[in-house]
């Protein structure tokens, strides 16, 4: 579904990332860890177009018969070949309300041209009542059905998160980039999210790669994890693989 | 049931402002009437500009220059024949115009049109860059439309500009205009594409990664706010028959931002209801520039004071509002140092 | 020989314009280089600091030497008041926020300038030693033609001084390169602002006593097209950059005579050559001449 292949990001003198490869298959769910500045959300944001690799290419194959190359597109071509993300540092539109967010989630998918849209002819119509409803029922899989009309940022910090994954879920993806949805969630929250999240990969056909602290967390959840640590990776495997790991250890102990 | 009262409330709003109007139209002098007529062009003014500004986040100042372009399209196409000779008579106009006379609304329609055409020229390379360059490119390029105008010998008649262009503004022009304008942004921003442009002025980042072509959709807010400026520009030359370059100064910009800051940055209700109390005070403190004449006493009138409570007006809102005005940005950066 | 001359006529009064747009372009660049604002007012403080030096020179008794030092000297704290009544208060909000603001101020400013000093032009009551008629080889040329370069390269000299050796212009640096860190190091950024206001105001009244002495006609509005002008100056020179606001300057200066003089037919578009060179600018580099190449921040 997904190969980085030697993936090399540098800011000025600093590496970011030092050729880094990976690969994900169709239907995993794949974990990328590493200590703070390790490079995890650089990743993510070359992935998704936010930046232009120094060198490396990532390559993108939803159906098994097209392979694209993500590598120079713009973040909105990424979107719309199905590759959507949330943000470490919530970026919710957040003056909208919440249905709003979760509503423009669809636009990339609509059809019919600006002049329809005003004029409200029926296709449009049609369009925007299938959104609507889509937009409805990814809330209520969240449990922010009641709340819609509120802002976005009125909502408390984990509600926050999941309405980023909604809004994600909105833009149809097959894979699905989560960075840190865990994070600043209460133990019982976190259970609840695993749970939504194998659910929403059943549901909706999802390829999931998300960075996450809580270990637990990954650990359940992954059948693959990345390693990285000051943009290098350091180790792959699945997750028993990676608690044993000599070199995993030390780079969150601080050794070496 | 809401949506139901809520369009029982519009059409009432509607009735009685046509009402109104008509009652307007035929008892008021053509002093106040002409206020109305400029209160109407301004609503169109107002959201043309709240749209680009306000709902998507941009920073436009070349306002004026796009009425330019709107005021002498409708100028040279719908005025009369011989009146063009008597105009041009430095230098003939340019053959292909000399026999044009068209009706006033494909004359706006052409204003709205060649406007958003030059939208589009100048925003497609500077809408790539940030706010503040869109902000000076756009004032030069209203600017340069000016001193193009004032050039143009033979195409707008340079300094000299257009007398008696037919009078064919009324009120039932300026405020359908008004209305067409109000209920296509409505629409627009209750569409996806609409909800598009809110998401580029909350975060472009983020608009970005959920599939949205910010170039695409800023160049079609822009052209639509730009399209709007033209026709109320060719309104506005249908209502003073007298146009020229010098008219189209950054002064005219400022009294439009002026009613888009007071209406509240991307709100279509508070630019209407900003826009017709500009436009009366800006005629109701038009006392304090210019001298009086109470019988006994004379008071003399100071020009330039009117614009000095104007800007102090802008400057308090915008303190005052800050915060409101517009959400400020969550931090610019994604930093990769931090995860 | 003839045409030589009329070239070097040319070059002189081309250098001498730039001189003054690059003065007023090393305010907005060094208020653009800290608080990433174009102080839209800026033009405006430069006709204050015109019209504040007649008033000095016609209704004092003062010697016209010390109102030209003392006129930039009150321009530079009205700079420091503009910013604390204008943008102050709006620090860390939206950057629209504070450019509508600018604008208010820059309005504020011009019409303050036509309720008391009146709409009609005055003459700006240039001191003799600069005004008389220098011949050099076949050509005349008006003296201060030769001080408005002389001035401009002082001060630039005195400037560069001052960001590079001080440690106040360091801290300005500092601050500019990069505010968050700098504010964290215990830099008193008031302080700092209200330095950067203060010389950027001080030298757009410089630019505008010089200015006043080359075009003597005084109206409340001219500081608007200059400004604007200055602006785009240091957008090409690279904003943010005192080199690139002077190199700027020169190139719109040179450009505008050099335009006037050699395509006549053009002359009146004469007011138009700077957008154009803005826009082909931002198209080919937007970053500006001497400007760092930006890493897109995201």
């Amino acid at each position: 579904m997904l190969r980085i292949e030697n993936l090399v990001m540098r800011f000025g003198g600093v590496v970011a990332c030092n050729d880094f490869s990976a690969e994900i298959k169709k239907g995993q769910i794949v974990g990328l860890i590493g200590p703070n500045g390790a490079g995890k959300t650089t990743i993510f944001n070359v992935v998704t177009g936010v930046y232009k690799p120094t060198s490396g290419q990532i390559l993108f194959n939803p159906t098994g018969d097209q392979q694209h190359r993500l590598t120079g597109l713009s973040p909105d071509k990424i979107a719309q070949l199905g590759v959507c993300r949330t943000f470490q540092n919530i970026r919710l539109f957040g003056e909208l309300t919440v249905l709003e967010n979760v509503f423009i989630g669809n636009h990339l998918r609509v059809k019919s041209d600006v002049f329809s849209t005003v004029l409200r002819l029926p296709h449009y119509a049609a369009e925007e009542k299938r959104m609507y409803e889509k937009s409805l029922y990814l809330l209520e899989k969240i449990g922010l059905q009641d709340t819609r009309n509120e802002k976005a940022t009125s909502l408390p910090y984990g509600m926050q998160r999941r309405l980023e994954i909604a809004r994600a879920l909105a833009t149809d993806p097959k894979l699905l980039l989560l960075d840190e949805p865990a994070a600043g969630m209460n133990p019982q929250e976190t259970q609840d999210l695993i749970q939504f999240i194998r659910e929403i990969k059943e549901e909706f056909d999802l390829t999931i790669f998300l960075i996450e602290h809580h270990m637990d967390v990954i650990m359940e959840i992954s059948e693959k994890i990345y390693v990285l640590d000051h943009g290098i990776l350091i180790a792959e495997g699945n997750p028993s693989e990676i608690q044993q790991n000599q070199k995993v250890v030390e780079a969150y102990l601080g050794v070496g | 049931m809401r949506e139901k009262s809520k369009t029982q409330i519009t059409l009432i709003i509607l009735v009685l402002t046509a009402l109104g109007l008509f009652l307007a139209n035929r008892y008021l002098d053509p002093y106040k009437i002409r206020i109305i007529n400029l209160s109407g062009i301004y609503v169109t003014l107002g959201l043309s500009m709240n749209l680009i500004n306000g709902m998507t986040g941009m920073f436009s100042l070349g306002h004026a220059g796009f009425m330019a372009i709107g005021a002498y399209t409708v100028g040279i196409l719908t005025m009369p024949v011989t009146m063009k000779e008597m105009n041009f008579f430095m230098q003939p106009i340019v053959p292909f115009l000399a026999n044009v006379e068209w009706g006033f609304l494909p004359a706006l329609f052409a204003a709205g049109l060649i406007a958003a055409f030059f939208g589009i020229l100048i925003g497609a390379p500077v809408l790539r860059l940030t706010d503040d360059y869109l902000a000076i490119a756009t004032l030069g390029f209203a600017e340069i439309i000016r001193v193009v105008f004032t050039n143009t010998q033979s195409l707008t008649n340079g300094a000299l500009g257009l007398k008696g262009i037919p009078n064919y503004t009324n009120i039932w022009w300026s405020w359908g205009v008004a209305l067409v304008t109000v209920w296509f942004i409505w629409f627009l921003m209750k569409g996806t594409y609409g909800k598009a442009f809110l998401a580029i002025r909350e975060d472009e980042i983020a608009a970005r990664s959920m599939g949205i072509n910010l170039f695409k959709h800023k160049v079609m807010s822009f052209a639509f706010g730009c399209f709007f400026a033209g026709v109320a520009g060719g309104l506005m030359a249908g209502m003073l028959g007298t146009i020229d370059p010098n008219m189209f100064r950054i002064t005219l910009t400022f009294n439009i931002l002026l009613i888009v800051v007071l209406g509240g940055l991307g709100q279509i209700g508070g630019t209407i209801i900003s826009a017709v109390i500009v436009t009366v005070m800006m005629e109701a403190l038009r006392f304090l520039d210019e001298a009086m004449d109470l019988g006994f006493v004379q008071i003399k009138g100071i020009p330039g004071m009117r614009m000095v409570v104007f800007s102090i007006i802008l400057i308090i809102v915008v303190i005052i509002r800050e915060k409101g005005l517009v959400r400020r940005p969550k931090g610019r950066e994604l930093t990769y140092a931090k995860n | 020989m003839g045409d030589v001359s009329i070239f070097l006529q040319h070059m002189t009064n081309g250098v001498s314009l730039g001189s003054l747009y690059a003065l007023i372009a090393i305010g907005y660049t060094m208020v653009y280089g800290i608080l990433r604002l174009i102080n839209f007012a800026h033009g405006d403080i430069f006709m204050l600091g015109v019209y504040l030096t007649y008033y000095g020179v016609t209704y004092t008794s003062l010697p016209w030497w010390l109102v030209f030092l003392l006129a930039p000297l009150l321009t530079g704290i009205i700079g420091i008041l503009l910013e604390r009544v204008a943008y102050k208060p709006l620090r860390g909000s939206a950057r629209i926020t504070i450019l509508i603001s600018a604008i208010g101020a820059s309005f504020l400013l011009q019409n303050l300038g036509i309720v008391i000093f009146g709409g009609r032009p005055r003459a700006f009551p240039v001191p003799q030693m600069l005004n008389h008629v220098v011949r050099v080889g076949g050509v005349s040329i008006n003296f201060v033609t030769f001080i408005i370069p002389a001035v401009t390269i002082l001060l630039l000299l005195g400037l560069t001084y001052f960001t590079t050796k001080t440690k106040t212009g360091l801290a300005m640096r500092a601050l500019s390169k990069d505010y968050e860190t700098a504010s964290l190091m215990g830099i008193d950024i008031n302080r700092i602002i209200s330095i950067t206001f203060f010389m950027g105001s001080f030298l757009a009244a410089i630019g505008g006593i010089l200015w006043g002495s080359r075009y003597p006609q005084l109206m409340p509005l001219m500081g608007s097209m200059p400004g604007l002008k200055s602006f785009i100056a240091a957008v090409v020179g690279g904003i943010g950059n005192i080199t690139g606001a002077v190199i700027g300057g020169f190139i719109l200066g040179l450009g505008e005579i050099m335009l006037v003089a050699f395509l006549p037919r053009l002359s009146g578009y004469r007011d138009a050559f700077a957008f154009v060179l803005l826009i082909i600018i931002l198209l080919v580099k937007p970053s500006g001449l001497m400007g760092d190449k930006v890493t897109e921040k995201v």
